[in-house]
Protein backbone atom coordinates (compact mmCIF):
# COMPACT_ATOMS: atom_id res chain seq x y z
CA UNK A 1 0.00 0.00 0.00
CA UNK A 2 1.50 3.52 -1.33
CA UNK A 3 2.05 6.08 1.58
CA UNK A 4 0.32 9.94 0.25
CA UNK A 5 0.69 12.72 2.72
CA UNK A 6 -2.98 13.33 4.97
CA UNK A 7 -4.30 16.43 3.09
CA UNK A 8 -4.66 14.49 -0.42
CA UNK A 9 -5.67 11.43 1.37
CA UNK A 10 -8.63 13.97 3.07
CA UNK A 11 -9.01 15.58 -0.60
CA UNK A 12 -10.06 12.37 -2.09
CA UNK A 13 -12.98 12.39 0.12
CA UNK A 14 -14.19 14.87 -1.72
CA UNK A 15 -14.79 11.90 -4.58
CA UNK A 16 -17.36 9.96 -2.87
CA UNK A 17 -19.96 12.96 -2.93
CA UNK A 18 -18.66 13.75 -6.54
CA UNK A 19 -19.66 10.38 -8.00
CA UNK A 20 -23.01 10.31 -6.20
CA UNK A 21 -23.23 13.55 -8.09
CA UNK A 22 -22.67 12.26 -11.44
CA UNK A 23 -25.08 9.18 -10.91
CA UNK A 24 -27.90 11.01 -9.71
CA UNK A 25 -27.25 13.58 -13.07
CA UNK A 26 -28.02 10.61 -15.01
CA UNK A 27 -31.01 9.59 -12.92
CA UNK A 28 -32.37 12.47 -15.45
CA UNK A 29 -30.62 11.78 -18.65
CA UNK A 30 -32.79 10.43 -22.09
CA UNK A 31 -32.66 6.93 -21.74
CA UNK A 32 -31.03 4.79 -24.54
CA UNK A 33 -32.92 1.58 -24.40
CA UNK A 34 -35.42 1.30 -27.48
CA UNK A 35 -38.41 -0.94 -26.54
CA UNK A 36 -37.27 -3.39 -29.08
CA UNK A 37 -39.54 -5.62 -31.02
CA UNK A 38 -42.25 -2.87 -30.79
CA UNK A 39 -39.91 -0.22 -32.15
CA UNK A 40 -36.78 -0.15 -33.65
CA UNK A 41 -33.69 1.70 -34.62
CA UNK A 42 -33.27 1.98 -38.45
CA UNK A 43 -30.30 0.14 -39.69
CA UNK A 44 -27.38 1.48 -42.41
CA UNK A 45 -29.13 2.22 -45.67
CA UNK A 46 -26.17 -0.80 -46.80
CA UNK A 47 -26.65 -3.02 -44.26
CA UNK A 48 -25.97 -6.41 -44.94
CA UNK A 49 -29.13 -8.68 -43.77
CA UNK A 50 -30.97 -12.09 -45.09
CA UNK A 51 -30.50 -12.80 -48.94
CA UNK A 52 -33.09 -12.93 -51.60
CA UNK A 53 -33.14 -14.03 -54.87
CA UNK A 54 -34.79 -11.23 -57.15
CA UNK A 55 -36.73 -11.30 -60.38
CA UNK A 56 -37.19 -8.79 -63.31
CA UNK A 57 -40.63 -7.38 -63.52
CA UNK A 58 -41.70 -10.16 -65.59
CA UNK A 59 -41.64 -12.32 -62.97
CA UNK A 60 -39.09 -14.54 -64.52
CA UNK A 61 -35.89 -15.26 -61.98
CA UNK A 62 -33.20 -12.79 -62.23
CA UNK A 63 -30.81 -16.48 -61.72
CA UNK A 64 -29.13 -18.39 -64.52
CA UNK A 65 -27.05 -20.99 -62.42
CA UNK A 66 -24.01 -19.50 -63.22
CA UNK A 67 -22.11 -20.55 -59.63
CA UNK A 68 -20.20 -17.22 -59.23
CA UNK A 69 -21.82 -16.76 -56.19
CA UNK A 70 -20.78 -20.22 -54.95
CA UNK A 71 -16.85 -19.50 -56.30
CA UNK A 72 -17.01 -15.72 -54.57
CA UNK A 73 -18.28 -17.17 -51.14
CA UNK A 74 -15.53 -17.26 -48.43
CA UNK A 75 -17.67 -19.47 -45.93
CA UNK A 76 -18.78 -21.95 -48.64
CA UNK A 77 -22.08 -21.58 -47.48
CA UNK A 78 -23.91 -21.64 -51.30
CA UNK A 79 -25.07 -24.53 -53.10
CA UNK A 80 -25.92 -23.93 -57.01
CA UNK A 81 -26.97 -26.26 -59.18
CA UNK A 82 -28.24 -25.02 -63.31
CA UNK A 83 -30.44 -26.73 -65.03
CA UNK A 84 -31.58 -26.01 -68.51
CA UNK A 85 -34.65 -24.04 -69.07
CA UNK A 86 -37.93 -25.82 -69.77
CA UNK A 87 -38.56 -24.22 -73.52
CA UNK A 88 -42.11 -24.49 -73.00
CA UNK A 89 -42.66 -22.33 -69.40
CA UNK A 90 -38.66 -20.62 -68.63
CA UNK A 91 -37.88 -20.06 -65.23
CA UNK A 92 -34.85 -17.31 -66.61
CA UNK A 93 -34.56 -15.56 -69.58
CA UNK A 94 -31.64 -16.90 -70.52
CA UNK A 95 -30.17 -20.91 -71.51
CA UNK A 96 -30.26 -22.31 -67.82
CA UNK A 97 -32.12 -21.55 -64.23
CA UNK A 98 -30.63 -21.72 -60.81
CA UNK A 99 -32.71 -25.10 -60.71
CA UNK A 100 -31.04 -25.65 -56.95
CA UNK A 101 -30.04 -22.83 -54.88
CA UNK A 102 -29.08 -23.61 -51.16
CA UNK A 103 -27.60 -20.94 -48.55
CA UNK A 104 -26.91 -22.21 -45.52
CA UNK A 105 -27.57 -19.08 -43.05
CA UNK A 106 -25.70 -20.15 -40.40
CA UNK A 107 -22.43 -20.24 -41.86
CA UNK A 108 -22.70 -17.15 -44.23
CA UNK A 109 -21.05 -14.01 -42.65
CA UNK A 110 -22.75 -11.93 -44.66
CA UNK A 111 -20.02 -9.91 -46.27
CA UNK A 112 -21.95 -9.49 -49.71
CA UNK A 113 -19.50 -11.06 -51.88
CA UNK A 114 -22.06 -13.23 -53.66
CA UNK A 115 -23.76 -9.99 -54.15
CA UNK A 116 -21.17 -8.31 -56.30
CA UNK A 117 -20.24 -11.71 -57.93
CA UNK A 118 -23.85 -11.96 -58.95
CA UNK A 119 -23.74 -11.03 -63.03
CA UNK A 120 -27.72 -10.34 -63.28
CA UNK A 121 -28.08 -9.36 -59.87
CA UNK A 122 -30.06 -12.12 -58.64
CA UNK A 123 -29.00 -12.75 -55.68
CA UNK A 124 -29.37 -9.64 -53.25
CA UNK A 125 -28.90 -8.75 -49.22
CA UNK A 126 -31.53 -7.03 -47.93
CA UNK A 127 -31.50 -4.73 -44.58
CA UNK A 128 -33.57 -7.77 -42.58
CA UNK A 129 -31.56 -8.94 -39.51
CA UNK A 130 -33.97 -10.21 -36.86
CA UNK A 131 -33.40 -14.07 -38.26
CA UNK A 132 -35.17 -16.79 -36.05
CA UNK A 133 -35.06 -20.50 -36.38
CA UNK A 134 -36.12 -23.18 -33.83
CA UNK A 135 -33.95 -25.50 -35.41
CA UNK A 136 -30.38 -25.58 -37.08
CA UNK A 137 -32.43 -26.96 -40.08
CA UNK A 138 -34.66 -23.99 -40.26
CA UNK A 139 -31.37 -21.82 -41.48
CA UNK A 140 -30.96 -24.58 -44.49
CA UNK A 141 -32.72 -22.51 -46.72
CA UNK A 142 -33.48 -23.09 -50.53
CA UNK A 143 -34.58 -21.60 -53.99
CA UNK A 144 -38.18 -21.55 -53.07
CA UNK A 145 -37.81 -20.18 -49.72
CA UNK A 146 -35.25 -17.05 -50.85
CA UNK A 147 -37.05 -15.97 -54.03
CA UNK A 148 -39.01 -13.29 -53.81
CA UNK A 149 -43.05 -13.69 -54.76
CA UNK A 150 -43.86 -13.95 -58.58
CA UNK A 151 -46.45 -10.60 -59.53
CA UNK A 152 -47.30 -13.08 -62.21
CA UNK A 153 -49.10 -15.70 -59.62
CA UNK A 154 -49.82 -13.10 -56.11
CA UNK A 155 -51.56 -10.37 -55.39
CA UNK A 156 -50.21 -7.86 -53.43
CA UNK A 157 -52.61 -9.05 -50.38
CA UNK A 158 -50.52 -12.25 -50.53
CA UNK A 159 -47.48 -10.37 -51.30
CA UNK A 160 -47.96 -8.40 -47.65
CA UNK A 161 -48.42 -11.57 -45.51
CA UNK A 162 -44.98 -13.12 -46.67
CA UNK B 1 -50.82 -10.31 25.59
CA UNK B 2 -52.21 -13.82 24.15
CA UNK B 3 -50.10 -15.91 22.09
CA UNK B 4 -53.01 -15.85 19.15
CA UNK B 5 -52.46 -11.70 19.46
CA UNK B 6 -48.97 -12.16 19.00
CA UNK B 7 -49.42 -14.73 15.99
CA UNK B 8 -51.87 -12.54 14.02
CA UNK B 9 -49.55 -9.45 14.30
CA UNK B 10 -46.71 -11.37 13.16
CA UNK B 11 -48.23 -13.14 10.71
CA UNK B 12 -49.22 -9.26 9.28
CA UNK B 13 -45.67 -8.31 9.97
CA UNK B 14 -44.45 -11.13 7.87
CA UNK B 15 -47.14 -10.56 5.08
CA UNK B 16 -46.19 -6.99 4.94
CA UNK B 17 -42.19 -7.34 4.73
CA UNK B 18 -42.48 -9.97 1.81
CA UNK B 19 -44.62 -7.72 0.25
CA UNK B 20 -42.57 -4.59 0.80
CA UNK B 21 -39.37 -6.99 -0.24
CA UNK B 22 -41.38 -7.71 -3.44
CA UNK B 23 -41.57 -4.42 -4.61
CA UNK B 24 -38.61 -2.76 -3.57
CA UNK B 25 -36.90 -5.51 -5.31
CA UNK B 26 -38.53 -4.44 -8.36
CA UNK B 27 -38.14 -0.63 -7.94
CA UNK B 28 -34.39 -1.46 -6.93
CA UNK B 29 -33.71 -3.37 -10.30
CA UNK B 30 -36.03 0.26 -12.02
CA UNK B 31 -33.65 2.41 -9.88
CA UNK B 32 -30.82 0.87 -10.87
CA UNK B 33 -31.30 1.08 -14.48
CA UNK B 34 -32.41 4.84 -14.35
CA UNK B 35 -29.18 5.02 -13.42
CA UNK B 36 -27.84 3.27 -16.55
CA UNK B 37 -29.66 5.05 -18.35
CA UNK B 38 -32.14 1.68 -18.88
CA UNK B 39 -36.25 1.00 -18.37
CA UNK B 40 -35.59 -1.82 -15.73
CA UNK B 41 -38.03 -4.68 -16.07
CA UNK B 42 -41.16 -2.97 -18.26
CA UNK B 43 -42.58 -6.41 -19.38
CA UNK B 44 -44.74 -8.43 -17.00
CA UNK B 45 -47.56 -6.64 -16.04
CA UNK B 46 -47.87 -2.40 -16.60
CA UNK B 47 -44.65 -0.56 -15.75
CA UNK B 48 -43.31 -4.07 -14.53
CA UNK B 49 -45.12 -4.44 -11.83
CA UNK B 50 -46.22 -7.31 -12.16
CA UNK B 51 -42.20 -8.90 -11.98
CA UNK B 52 -42.14 -9.93 -8.49
CA UNK B 53 -45.12 -12.59 -9.61
CA UNK B 54 -43.09 -14.06 -11.98
CA UNK B 55 -40.23 -13.87 -10.51
CA UNK B 56 -42.08 -15.96 -7.72
CA UNK B 57 -42.89 -18.90 -9.59
CA UNK B 58 -39.80 -19.07 -11.17
CA UNK B 59 -38.30 -19.75 -8.24
CA UNK B 60 -40.80 -21.97 -7.09
CA UNK B 61 -40.34 -23.88 -9.87
CA UNK B 62 -36.81 -24.22 -9.62
CA UNK B 63 -35.22 -27.35 -9.25
CA UNK B 64 -33.76 -27.47 -5.70
CA UNK B 65 -30.08 -28.90 -5.90
CA UNK B 66 -27.84 -29.41 -3.48
CA UNK B 67 -23.98 -30.25 -4.00
CA UNK B 68 -23.21 -33.98 -3.51
CA UNK B 69 -20.40 -33.36 -0.34
CA UNK B 70 -22.50 -30.57 1.37
CA UNK B 71 -23.44 -31.09 4.66
CA UNK B 72 -27.27 -32.20 4.44
CA UNK B 73 -28.89 -30.50 7.96
CA UNK B 74 -26.96 -27.49 7.50
CA UNK B 75 -26.94 -26.72 4.25
CA UNK B 76 -30.95 -26.65 4.09
CA UNK B 77 -31.20 -24.97 7.81
CA UNK B 78 -28.84 -22.08 6.50
CA UNK B 79 -31.30 -20.00 4.51
CA UNK B 80 -34.00 -20.83 7.11
CA UNK B 81 -31.75 -19.01 9.52
CA UNK B 82 -30.78 -16.00 7.29
CA UNK B 83 -34.58 -15.04 6.55
CA UNK B 84 -36.13 -15.78 10.13
CA UNK B 85 -33.12 -13.93 11.56
CA UNK B 86 -33.95 -10.40 9.83
CA UNK B 87 -37.54 -10.87 10.04
CA UNK B 88 -37.11 -11.43 13.88
CA UNK B 89 -35.22 -8.14 14.05
CA UNK B 90 -37.73 -6.50 12.33
CA UNK B 91 -40.58 -7.80 15.03
CA UNK B 92 -39.28 -4.77 17.62
CA UNK B 93 -39.10 -2.18 15.20
CA UNK B 94 -41.98 0.57 15.70
CA UNK B 95 -43.20 1.67 12.60
CA UNK B 96 -45.34 4.52 14.45
CA UNK B 97 -46.55 6.11 17.85
CA UNK B 98 -48.64 3.77 19.76
CA UNK B 99 -52.42 4.12 18.30
CA UNK B 100 -55.57 4.41 19.65
CA UNK B 101 -58.33 2.85 18.19
CA UNK B 102 -61.81 3.52 20.10
CA UNK B 103 -60.58 2.31 23.78
CA UNK B 104 -57.91 0.15 21.99
CA UNK B 105 -54.26 0.96 22.27
CA UNK B 106 -52.02 -0.17 19.49
CA UNK B 107 -48.71 -0.08 19.45
CA UNK B 108 -47.33 -0.44 16.02
CA UNK B 109 -44.46 -3.20 16.85
CA UNK B 110 -44.92 -7.56 17.12
CA UNK B 111 -43.19 -6.60 20.59
CA UNK B 112 -41.60 -3.89 22.51
CA UNK B 113 -39.00 -4.93 24.79
CA UNK B 114 -37.97 -2.15 26.95
CA UNK B 115 -34.52 -2.45 25.34
CA UNK B 116 -35.61 -3.03 21.60
CA UNK B 117 -32.09 -1.55 20.28
CA UNK B 118 -30.55 -4.76 22.07
CA UNK B 119 -32.63 -7.31 20.87
CA UNK B 120 -32.11 -5.97 16.91
CA UNK B 121 -28.13 -5.77 17.30
CA UNK B 122 -28.69 -9.06 19.09
CA UNK B 123 -30.58 -11.07 16.04
CA UNK B 124 -28.56 -9.19 13.75
CA UNK B 125 -25.25 -10.60 14.70
CA UNK B 126 -26.76 -14.03 14.58
CA UNK B 127 -27.80 -13.37 10.85
CA UNK B 128 -24.59 -14.17 9.88
CA UNK B 129 -24.56 -17.50 10.90
CA UNK B 130 -26.91 -18.12 8.13
CA UNK B 131 -24.42 -16.63 6.05
CA UNK B 132 -21.27 -18.27 7.18
CA UNK B 133 -23.04 -21.40 7.73
CA UNK B 134 -24.98 -21.81 3.74
CA UNK B 135 -20.91 -21.55 3.01
CA UNK B 136 -19.74 -23.90 4.92
CA UNK B 137 -21.97 -26.27 3.99
CA UNK B 138 -21.98 -26.32 0.30
CA UNK B 139 -18.91 -27.83 0.50
CA UNK B 140 -17.74 -25.52 -2.31
CA UNK B 141 -14.74 -23.08 -2.56
CA UNK B 142 -16.04 -20.05 -3.89
CA UNK B 143 -19.16 -20.17 -0.90
CA UNK B 144 -16.33 -21.05 1.68
CA UNK B 145 -14.29 -18.25 0.21
CA UNK B 146 -17.71 -16.04 0.40
CA UNK B 147 -18.96 -16.73 3.64
CA UNK B 148 -15.17 -16.35 5.40
CA UNK B 149 -15.32 -12.53 3.89
CA UNK B 150 -18.89 -12.24 4.82
CA UNK B 151 -18.45 -12.69 8.11
CA UNK B 152 -15.04 -11.08 8.57
CA UNK B 153 -16.84 -8.53 7.32
CA UNK B 154 -19.96 -8.18 9.07
CA UNK B 155 -17.95 -8.66 12.23
CA UNK B 156 -15.66 -5.88 11.76
CA UNK B 157 -18.65 -3.90 10.89
CA UNK B 158 -20.75 -4.29 13.70
CA UNK B 159 -18.39 -2.95 15.61
CA UNK B 160 -18.69 0.15 13.97
CA UNK B 161 -22.14 0.08 13.42
CA UNK B 162 -22.33 -0.60 17.45
CA UNK B 163 -20.04 2.71 18.42
CA UNK B 164 -22.77 4.66 16.15
CA UNK B 165 -25.69 3.00 18.12
CA UNK B 166 -24.13 3.65 21.19
CA UNK B 167 -23.71 7.19 20.65
CA UNK B 168 -27.50 7.26 20.26
CA UNK B 169 -28.26 5.32 23.58
CA UNK B 170 -26.34 7.87 25.27
CA UNK B 171 -27.59 10.59 23.76
CA UNK B 172 -30.93 9.29 24.78
CA UNK B 173 -30.34 7.54 27.47
CA UNK B 174 -32.50 4.99 26.65
CA UNK B 175 -32.50 1.29 24.97
CA UNK B 176 -36.23 1.80 24.22
CA UNK B 177 -36.52 2.71 20.65
CA UNK B 178 -40.44 3.84 21.25
CA UNK B 179 -38.87 6.63 23.67
CA UNK B 180 -35.81 7.61 21.56
CA UNK B 181 -38.19 9.04 18.96
CA UNK B 182 -40.28 10.40 21.37
CA UNK B 183 -37.35 12.57 22.55
CA UNK B 184 -36.49 13.46 18.84
CA UNK B 185 -40.16 14.98 18.55
CA UNK B 186 -39.80 17.08 22.01
CA UNK B 187 -35.91 18.24 20.92
CA UNK B 188 -34.38 17.75 17.85
CA UNK B 189 -33.63 15.23 15.39
CA UNK B 190 -30.50 13.08 16.77
CA UNK B 191 -28.67 13.45 13.96
CA UNK B 192 -27.55 16.89 14.37
CA UNK B 193 -25.53 16.65 17.50
CA UNK B 194 -24.77 13.40 16.26
CA UNK B 195 -24.04 13.56 12.63
CA UNK B 196 -20.87 11.54 12.84
CA UNK B 197 -22.60 8.81 14.23
CA UNK B 198 -25.76 8.76 11.99
CA UNK B 199 -22.63 8.91 9.09
CA UNK B 200 -20.73 6.06 10.43
CA UNK B 201 -24.33 4.13 11.04
CA UNK B 202 -25.00 4.99 7.05
CA UNK B 203 -21.69 3.13 5.80
CA UNK B 204 -21.78 0.50 8.47
CA UNK B 205 -25.30 -0.45 7.58
CA UNK B 206 -24.61 -0.95 3.85
CA UNK B 207 -21.49 -3.17 5.01
CA UNK B 208 -23.77 -4.99 7.82
CA UNK B 209 -26.30 -5.64 4.95
CA UNK B 210 -23.02 -7.10 2.32
CA UNK B 211 -24.26 -4.74 -0.28
CA UNK B 212 -22.88 -2.65 -2.78
CA UNK B 213 -19.70 -1.04 -2.57
CA UNK B 214 -19.29 -3.75 0.18
CA UNK B 215 -20.68 -7.12 -1.67
CA UNK B 216 -17.59 -8.91 -1.46
CA UNK B 217 -19.41 -11.70 0.10
CA UNK B 218 -20.51 -12.38 -3.39
CA UNK B 219 -18.31 -10.63 -5.86
CA UNK B 220 -19.60 -11.93 -9.17
CA UNK B 221 -16.16 -11.06 -10.46
CA UNK B 222 -14.19 -13.50 -8.45
CA UNK B 223 -16.56 -15.65 -6.05
CA UNK B 224 -19.33 -16.19 -9.07
CA UNK B 225 -21.52 -15.90 -6.16
CA UNK B 226 -20.31 -16.38 -2.93
CA UNK B 227 -21.83 -17.30 -0.33
CA UNK B 228 -25.27 -18.48 -1.86
CA UNK B 229 -23.51 -19.80 -5.15
CA UNK B 230 -24.88 -23.62 -4.75
CA UNK B 231 -27.89 -22.63 -3.70
CA UNK B 232 -31.06 -22.34 -6.31
CA UNK B 233 -34.81 -22.07 -6.22
CA UNK B 234 -36.62 -20.89 -2.98
CA UNK B 235 -33.61 -21.22 -1.04
CA UNK B 236 -31.93 -19.27 -2.90
CA UNK B 237 -34.49 -16.47 -2.70
CA UNK B 238 -34.48 -16.70 1.00
CA UNK B 239 -31.12 -15.45 1.08
CA UNK B 240 -32.31 -12.80 -0.73
CA UNK B 241 -34.98 -12.13 0.95
CA UNK B 242 -33.06 -12.32 4.16
CA UNK B 243 -31.02 -9.02 2.35
CA UNK B 244 -33.80 -6.97 1.51
CA UNK B 245 -35.73 -7.96 5.21
CA UNK B 246 -32.60 -6.61 6.68
CA UNK B 247 -32.23 -3.40 4.33
CA UNK B 248 -35.62 -2.39 5.81
CA UNK B 249 -34.38 -3.15 9.57
CA UNK B 250 -31.20 -0.96 8.90
CA UNK B 251 -33.47 1.67 7.13
CA UNK B 252 -36.20 1.44 9.48
CA UNK B 253 -33.10 1.63 12.80
CA UNK B 254 -31.45 4.96 10.98
CA UNK B 255 -34.65 6.41 10.77
CA UNK B 256 -35.57 5.53 14.29
CA UNK B 257 -32.15 6.52 15.93
CA UNK B 258 -31.30 9.53 13.98
CA UNK B 259 -33.76 11.30 12.02
CA UNK B 260 -36.66 11.49 13.96
CA UNK B 261 -38.78 8.54 13.49
CA UNK B 262 -41.83 9.19 12.58
CA UNK B 263 -42.04 12.88 13.42
CA UNK B 264 -41.95 15.25 10.74
CA UNK B 265 -39.41 17.77 9.97
CA UNK B 266 -40.44 21.59 11.32
CA UNK B 267 -42.87 20.00 13.58
CA UNK B 268 -44.79 18.94 10.30
CA UNK B 269 -47.27 16.62 12.65
CA UNK B 270 -46.30 12.74 13.38
CA UNK B 271 -47.35 9.72 11.59
CA UNK B 272 -46.43 6.26 10.26
CA UNK B 273 -46.04 7.68 6.88
CA UNK B 274 -43.04 10.08 7.82
CA UNK B 275 -41.46 6.54 8.96
CA UNK B 276 -41.84 5.24 5.83
CA UNK B 277 -40.82 8.23 3.67
CA UNK B 278 -37.11 8.36 5.48
CA UNK B 279 -37.14 4.52 5.20
CA UNK B 280 -37.50 4.96 1.52
CA UNK B 281 -34.98 7.60 1.37
CA UNK B 282 -32.89 5.17 3.29
CA UNK B 283 -33.24 2.63 1.03
CA UNK B 284 -33.17 4.90 -2.10
CA UNK B 285 -29.48 5.89 -0.85
CA UNK B 286 -28.78 2.26 -0.80
CA UNK B 287 -29.51 1.44 -4.50
CA UNK B 288 -27.67 5.04 -5.37
CA UNK B 289 -24.38 4.07 -3.56
CA UNK B 290 -25.04 0.81 -5.04
CA UNK B 291 -25.07 2.23 -8.60
CA UNK B 292 -22.06 4.84 -7.87
CA UNK B 293 -19.79 2.83 -5.88
CA UNK B 294 -17.06 0.16 -6.99
CA UNK B 295 -16.36 -2.57 -4.81
CA UNK B 296 -13.71 -2.30 -2.43
CA UNK B 297 -10.57 -4.62 -2.20
CA UNK B 298 -10.45 -7.33 0.71
CA UNK B 299 -7.66 -5.15 2.65
CA UNK B 300 -9.14 -1.81 1.93
CA UNK B 301 -12.35 -2.79 3.21
CA UNK B 302 -11.10 -4.14 6.20
CA UNK B 303 -8.39 -1.53 7.00
CA UNK B 304 -11.33 0.95 6.49
CA UNK B 305 -13.40 -0.45 9.02
CA UNK B 306 -11.10 -1.42 11.75
CA UNK B 307 -8.35 1.79 11.26
CA UNK B 308 -11.45 4.43 10.66
CA UNK B 309 -14.47 3.81 11.23
CA UNK B 310 -14.11 2.55 14.41
CA UNK B 311 -11.33 4.85 15.62
CA UNK B 312 -14.03 7.74 14.73
CA UNK B 313 -16.84 5.47 16.21
CA UNK B 314 -15.22 6.13 19.34
CA UNK B 315 -14.28 9.84 18.92
CA UNK B 316 -17.40 10.52 18.32
CA UNK B 317 -18.38 8.97 20.90
CA UNK B 318 -16.57 11.17 23.24
CA UNK B 319 -17.96 13.83 21.68
CA UNK B 320 -21.77 12.92 22.30
CA UNK B 321 -20.37 12.40 25.98
CA UNK B 322 -19.04 15.72 25.90
CA UNK B 323 -22.34 16.90 24.75
CA UNK B 324 -24.52 14.74 26.92
CA UNK B 325 -22.02 15.71 29.82
CA UNK B 326 -22.63 19.48 29.53
CA UNK B 327 -26.38 19.55 29.69
CA UNK B 328 -27.07 17.97 26.02
CA UNK B 329 -30.91 19.25 24.98
CA UNK B 330 -31.82 20.57 28.31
Amino acid sequence: MSRMPKSSRLRQLRGLPEGLGTTLHYLWRRRVTVDYPERQRPVAERFRGLHILDRYDDGLERCVGCELCQAACPAHCITVEAAENPPDHPFSPGERYGYRYEIDLLRCIFCGFCEEACPTGAIQLTPRHDLVGFSRQDFQVDREWLLVPDPRTETLAEEGAR
Amino acid sequence: MSLGYVLVRSVILVVLLLTAFAYVMVLERKVLGYFQLRWGPVRVGPWGMLQPLADAIKMMNKEDTRPAGADTLLFYVAPAVALFVALGAFAVIPLGPVAHIGSLVLPLSVAHPASGILFVLALLSVGVYGVSLGGWASQSKYALLGSLRATAQMVSYELALGMAVISAVVLYGTLNLNTMVSMQGVHLWGAIPDILGFAIFLVGSVAECNRAPFDLAEAEGELVAGFHVEYSGFRFANFVMAEYVNMFTMSALGALLFLGGWHGPFGLGSSVWWLLAKMALYLFFFMWVRSTFPRLRYDQLMSFGWKLLVPLGFLNLVWISTFVALGGWH
